[in-house]
């Protein structure tokens, strides 16, 4: 069971300039409660997105119109809190395929890699600057090239390298599966375990 | 050079490590329940697969249960849906399961150590970012998504690259009516919410040694709201105590034998870690959040803080919490009028917890206005209530002792926090909405909930004592 492979993406984005966005703000936890990974696009950041009468606040980003594409730029140490993978399925079903923050929370960042979205992690002053650009001119849009490892602000061609194991970038590139992977590894697994336990 | 506790356990259980990649790293028990693991399932069998070690799995149903009732269907189609596929999931696969109703069931967290499945050395994983909890027992113990619960079950292995190293020591004897819920809330504001993400955190010092095991697992339970990939506390005379007669531990000569090994889990004199962070226990008094994530959190006497003094970059974040809790910057919180007092949850919902909150409403009453969730963390705990008759305080207390689950520490059941209304919380996070849509949450200790039933508002519990 592939991932998608991830292509070089030039977008739009989407910002989100607000710090400590934990996973109970992605997906609340009363919408865990199916047992599929369909359809949590409709309700990531449900209590952000909608009022109490699930009328869609006008100046939330994911309901302005102004804003687009498929990466989602969030504030520090974004992600944090629960463990909950439905935060990236809803990611992921809404159709972004990048997160940039400067800084991720360690589950979040596997669970979106598992999904084929890549965490893009930046510096706090290249962060500051998509905001500013993407706030003067919400048409602004970010080359992400995982093959390079850089993230790029089109217009004004101002670029800055990431992070990303070599392995995991390998998994992105080609769709490959740390699931199957391991299937491949079970005889290894196996003589692991008759040393282990003895 | 020597090793430290968490890299003598991390190091025994890798299988292979990739060049420039994670390890393969061997799982002795994985705890699921019924919100993260069902399209684990799903997704091992579309690989025509069975679980690879079931006996190695242990399921229990708490995060969507009701907590009053639970000898009737569960209401909420949704909700019985999903414990229903977790319990035919489990008998498909062979996996022991602790439904609604068996003597075992609980939260998944207090269910573990008190079944003795928890124990010193081992790697133990959840989909569940409270399974830091386990690390109280000297287990690399953490929580992981979905994918990773599926990568258990196909392989009892996941693919983690390792973390970084902490220690955070903490001398000193704590006084009267601090617990170890305020030390872990008194960590969380000086390290903040993202204080220790990359890093595995080892607790040490004299403070944390004279904790109980129940306190050591509030202290690890809370880890991951620092950001840290777990907790862990290296075992003691204590922990094998704890352990040692508990249904699934090690029985008589086996006990013996693996005590003997459990001794060598320290950190050796010469190990180093990354980062080392030391606080005074003289320092820490009742500790209160009032914003919307752990790390805002101060002293119960204190003030929140002022506009000037917050970072600049932070600030939007704080004002933005502070707009939602309702309260200003230099705000007092002592004395505020509350409406609800949750004691329960992974965090402090285990038999000393219960103790604490008994000890403080005998002969008291519970104000008025004040609604409570009272909530066992498992069975177990909830007959112990019973048999130390501490359910009878509670109902000359006037407060109502529920039935076990995680209940409103996340609200997935009906044990909301209604919009705009305050919550003094023992349980692990305040984020907006947490508690239901609106919902205000305070963290706090047992005590401080104990003195805000009592008197209906935020009250240092040194007061009662």
């Amino acid at each position: 069971m592939a991932i998608e492979k991830f292509i070089t993406t030039i977008s739009r984005v989407v910002p989100i300039p607000i710090e400590e966005i934990d996973t109970d703000q992605i997906i609340p936890a009363r919408f865990l409660k199916a047992t599929d990974k369909k359809g949590f696009g409709d309700n990531l950041f449900r209590d952000w997105r909608y009022d109490k009468n699930n009328q869609p606040i006008a100046d939330f980003p994911l309901n302005n119109p102004k804003y687009s594409g498929c990466i989602l730029v969030g504030g520090k140490n974004f992600g944090c809190g629960s463990s909950r993978e439905h935060a990236a399925w809803a990611i992921a079903d809404y159709g972004f395929k990048v997160v940039v923050s400067s800084f991720f929370a360690d589950i979040f960042k596997n669970n979106v890699l598992n999904n084929g979205v890549l965490p893009v992690q930046v510096s706090e002053a290249f962060l500051a600057k998509i905001f500013a650009a993407v706030d003067a001119n919400p048409a602004t849009e970010l080359k992400v090239d995982l093959v390079n490892q850089t993230i790029t602000l089109v217009a004004t061609n101002e670029s800055e390298g990431f992070e990303i194991n070599a392995y995991k970038k390998d998994c992105l590139l080609n769709g490959f599966d740390d699931i199957d992977y391991l299937i491949s590894k079970l005889p290894e697994i196996e003589a692991f375990e008759k040393k282990y336990k003895g | 050079m020597g090793k430290t506790l968490f890299d003598k356990i991390w190091d025994a259980h890798v299988v292979t490590e990739i060049q420039d990649g994670p390890s393969i790293l061997y799982i002795d028990r994985q705890f699921i329940h019924e919100v993260t693991s069902p399209q684990a399932f799903t997704g091992i069998e579309g690989r025509g697969r069975k679980v690879f070690r079931p006996s190695q799995i242990t399921a229990t149903a708490d995060h969507n249960i009701p907590t009053m009732d639970q000898h009737l269907p569960i209401k909420e189609y949704l909700s019985a849906f999903q414990v229903e596929k977790l319990k035919e999931n489990s008998a498909r696969h062979g996996i022991t399961y602790y439904g609604l109703g068996d003597e075992f069931n609980g939260i998944v967290h207090v269910v573990g150590p008190e079944l003795g499945y928890t124990q010193p050395g081992m790697t133990i994983v959840c989909g569940d970012s409270h399974t830091s909890t386990h690390g109280a027992f000297g287990a690399v113990a953490f929580g992981v998504g979905t994918s990773e619960v599926e990568m258990v079950f196909a392989s009892q292995c996941i693919m983690q690259p390792k973390p970084k190293r902490m220690r955070i020591t903490i001398d000193g004897e704590l006084g009267k009516g601090v617990t170890s819920k305020d030390v872990i809330l008194y960590i969380l504001s000086k390290l903040t919410a993202s204080g220790a993400t990359g890093y595995f955190i080892e607790y040490a010092g004299s403070t944390i040694r004279n904790m109980s095991m129940e306190a050591r697992m509030t202290v690890c339970n809370m880890s991951i709201e620092l950001g840290a990939r777990g907790g862990m506390i290296a075992p003691d005379q204590k922990t094998f105590d704890y352990v040692k007669g508990r249904k699934y531990a090690p029985q008589g000569a086996d006990f013996d034998k693996a005590v003997a090994t459990w001794k060598q889990l320290y950190s050796d004199a010469d190990a180093t870690f990354d980062k080392e962070y030391t606080f005074d226990a003289a320092d820490i008094i009742p500790m209160i959040t009032y914003g919307t994530n752990p790390g805002l959190g101060m002293k119960i006497t204190d003030k929140i803080p002022s506009l000037a003094s917050v970072d600049p970059s932070t600030k939007d974040t704080f004002v933005k919490a502070l707009q939602y809790m309702g309260f200003e910057p230099e705000q007092q919180l002592l004395g505020k009028e509350v409406d609800w007092v949750f004691v329960g949850s992974c965090t402090n919902g285990r038999i000393e917890d219960f103790r604490l909150l008994a000890a403080m409403l005998k002969g008291r009453k519970r104000a008025p206005h004040i609604n409570t969730y009272i909530v066992p963390g498992s069975y177990l705990v909830e007959k112990q209530i019973k048999e130390e008759g501490l359910d009878k305080i509670f109902a000359e207390a006037d407060v109502e002792l529920r039935q076990p689950g995680c209940s409103s520490c996340l609200a997935m059941n009906e044990d909301k926090v209604p919009s705009g209304k305050y919550c003094v919380a023992t349980s692990n996070r305040n984020f907006e909405g947490r508690q239901g849509p609106g919902a205000r949450t305070i963290l706090a200790s047992p005590l401080t909930a104990a003195a805000a039933i009592i008197t209906g508002k935020i009250t240092d519990p040194r007061e009662f004592l």
